[in-house]
């Protein structure tokens, strides 16, 4: 019996190495992760056939966004300093899969972090640095960063910028609007919109500025779209050349407008919307808002509207419509090759999950998967991976992993971070 | 004999004070706390969650905070005025503005606080509908 046990085992553990061989046979960066195993109940996440994840650490804060390096390092950008730390670089030296390294800078949160050219570029809630990398992707400047924009509007509300770079030397920051739907009074019912609403001048879009260029402003950058309420998650589409992102729509609709909205009608609408951005595109913020139920754009109940009449003939139209309130705040577009041919140039989101449904229970935590093929959705969005606040019904926030911050491994592993418990999840592809 | 009548009667008084009163004043809790619910379903709850917990970095929770349990005319203040400036609640700080909600009368005020001050594991003194007129007429 137990000769029997052990000649079973040798064949497994055989059939696994040849597996990981067979998989990951081309690169050796590859090859390395053949040998990473998924936790036992996939960290308590539902995923496709085929995939399995892992928590890579849990131990540094929250983190918001996260780059990845061709070497497999993380960098991610926390909301606030961890034992004085506002960002950590995360190495795995023995190549389990969990972080066994961490130098840790930056004495300030935010959100934004990428890698671009020998860069580091990360954001807190009001200005943008970047960092010198050596040719092991290390920062070589920890506590002397470049301050390259500064000044950039924080009034509480939707302070996070995030960021994402072209291939022509730009970075584009959101600037999110600190209002819920411009009202003379925020929040309060009845106020009405204010016209034209002022916010839009300095915030409530995405500003374009110079990637390596120090102390710029305002009045260097560009206003590269406006009518943006609030984007957390986007990302440079290298397919299309072209910037996409992920607006957060407006709140309370029925506790402002209790007369024109249901509780239930507040639960679903607005849309979340993804737009693919060009200069000088509006998207109709605060005027207006997307009806993915109508399909229209309807005009705001600040502005006059009912729930019914049409407006911002002049705005752009979403490339797709999710769900009310789910908070999509990681946008990824994958290029990578470990998981099956449908993921290739598709959208990844992340989304934090909904509190604006109350009473009803919440939705939207977890990352959703759009097929995409030549910079258009070839079908309908999925859930890719769930389970991140446990069984629903969902009654609370926060007790919940709360997916925030996307990125893609050399290997074409997901990274999700979890920016309320501190998980960073590892997904990857095993085709079991 | 008259001042013995008096001290009788001054005893009789406290007896049924002590009998009587305080009971009710229980139950008047009681169904302040119960009134208070309704409030707190219809105006709080969309923000600050069936449980009180509040959304991580945006709205604050109303568990176990300094803010809940302590001084009863800054918490009247916050309900009355709203709040959007940037202040740490117990270390965190919450980005979400909040509502003036002096539509609601002084009684709603006084039976939402004392709902959320004997709620979500919240044990803490009523709060009365004269300390919310009185926070009323203070200067903001």
């Amino acid at each position: 019996m137990k000769k029997k046990l052990i000649v079973f085992i040798s064949v497994l553990c055989l059939y696994q190495m040849a597996n990981a061989n067979t998989i990951h046979s081309t690169d050796s960066v590859i090859v390395r992760s053949g040998s990473i195993q998924p936790d036992a109940d996939n960290a308590g996440l539902i995923l496709p056939k085929g995939f399995g994840a892992l928590i890579v650490t849990s131990a540094y804060g929250k983190p918001r966004h996260i780059a990845v390096t061709p070497e497999g390092y993380l960098y991610v950008k926390l909301a606030q300093p961890f034992n004085g730390n506002g960002i950590y670089l995360l190495k795995d030296k023995n190549g389990d899969g969990k972080i066994d390294d961490a130098i840790g800078f930056g004495n300030y949160g935010g959100t934004g972090i990428a890698l671009k050219d020998g860069y580091l570029y990360a954001s807190s809630d009001e200005n943008v640095y970047r960092y010198k990398l050596n040719n092991q992707h290390e920062v070589t400047n920890p506590n002397d960063p470049d301050e390259i924009i500064h000044g950039l509007l924080n009034r509480r509300e939707h302070e996070s910028k995030s960021i994402t770079l072209d291939n022509n030397g730009n970075i584009y920051v959101n600037i999110g609007a600190y209002s819920n739907a411009c009202q003379v009074q925020d929040r309060v019912p009845g106020s009405p919109g204010m016209k034209p609403c002022p916010i839009l001048d300095s915030a409530g879009g995405i500003w374009q500025f110079k990637a390596n260029q120090m102390h710029q402003t305002y009045g260097d950058g560009v206003r590269y779209a406006t009518g943006l309420r609030n984007v957390v998650g986007l990302d440079w589409n290298t397919q299309t050349n072209s910037l996409f992102v992920m607006q957060h729509g407006r709140d309370q609709l029925h506790d402002n407008w209790p007369k024109l909205f249901t509780v239930q009608q507040s639960a679903e609408l607005p849309a979340e919307c993804m737009y693919e951005i060009h200069k000088g595109d509006n998207a109709g913020w605060p005027y207006i808002y997307y009806d993915q139920i109508q399909h229209k754009k309807i005009l705001a109940p600040e502005y006059g509207g009912d729930g019914k009449k049409t407006a911002g003939e002049d705005a752009i139209n979403p490339i797709m419509a999710f769900p009310g309130h789910l908070a999509p705040d990681g946008l990824l577009f994958y290029t990578g090759n470990m998981f099956p041919e449908k993921y290739k140039h598709g959208a990844f989101i992340a989304f934090h999950g909904s509190w604006n449904r109350a009473p009803l229970p919440q939705e939207g935590y977890y990352v959703v998967f759009v097929p995409f093929k030549d910079g258009k959705p070839t079908g309908e969005w999925e859930v890719f991976a769930n389970g991140f606040a446990g069984k629903p019904p969902i009654t609370s926030a926060r007790n919940a992993h709360r997916p925030c911050g996307l990125a893609q491994g050399p290997d074409g592993s997901l990274y999700v971070t979890d920016d309320n418990k501190g998980a960073i999840y590892r997904i990857i592809y095993t085709g079991k | 004999m008259i001042k013995y009548l008096f001290f009788v009667m001054a005893i009789a008084i406290v007896a049924v004070a002590i009998t009587a009163f305080t009971p009710a004043q229980i139950n008047d809790v009681k169904a302040s706390v119960k009134r208070g619910e309704k409030v707190y379903t219809k105006v709080c709850l969309p923000c600050h969650m069936a449980d009180g917990g509040g959304v991580p970095n945006m709205n604050p929770p109303l568990i176990q905070t300094s803010y809940v349990l302590g001084d009863k005319t800054k918490l009247i203040g916050i309900v009355l005025h709203g709040m959007n400036e940037r202040v740490p609640i117990d270390g965190d700080y919450y980005s979400n503005n909040m509502a003036p909600h002096n539509d609601l009368t002084d009684q709603q005020i006084a039976d939402v606080l004392t709902y959320v001050r004997n709620s979500f594991g919240n044990k803490a003194s009523a709060v009365t509908p004269t300390e919310v007129k009185q926070a009323r007429l203070k200067k903001q």
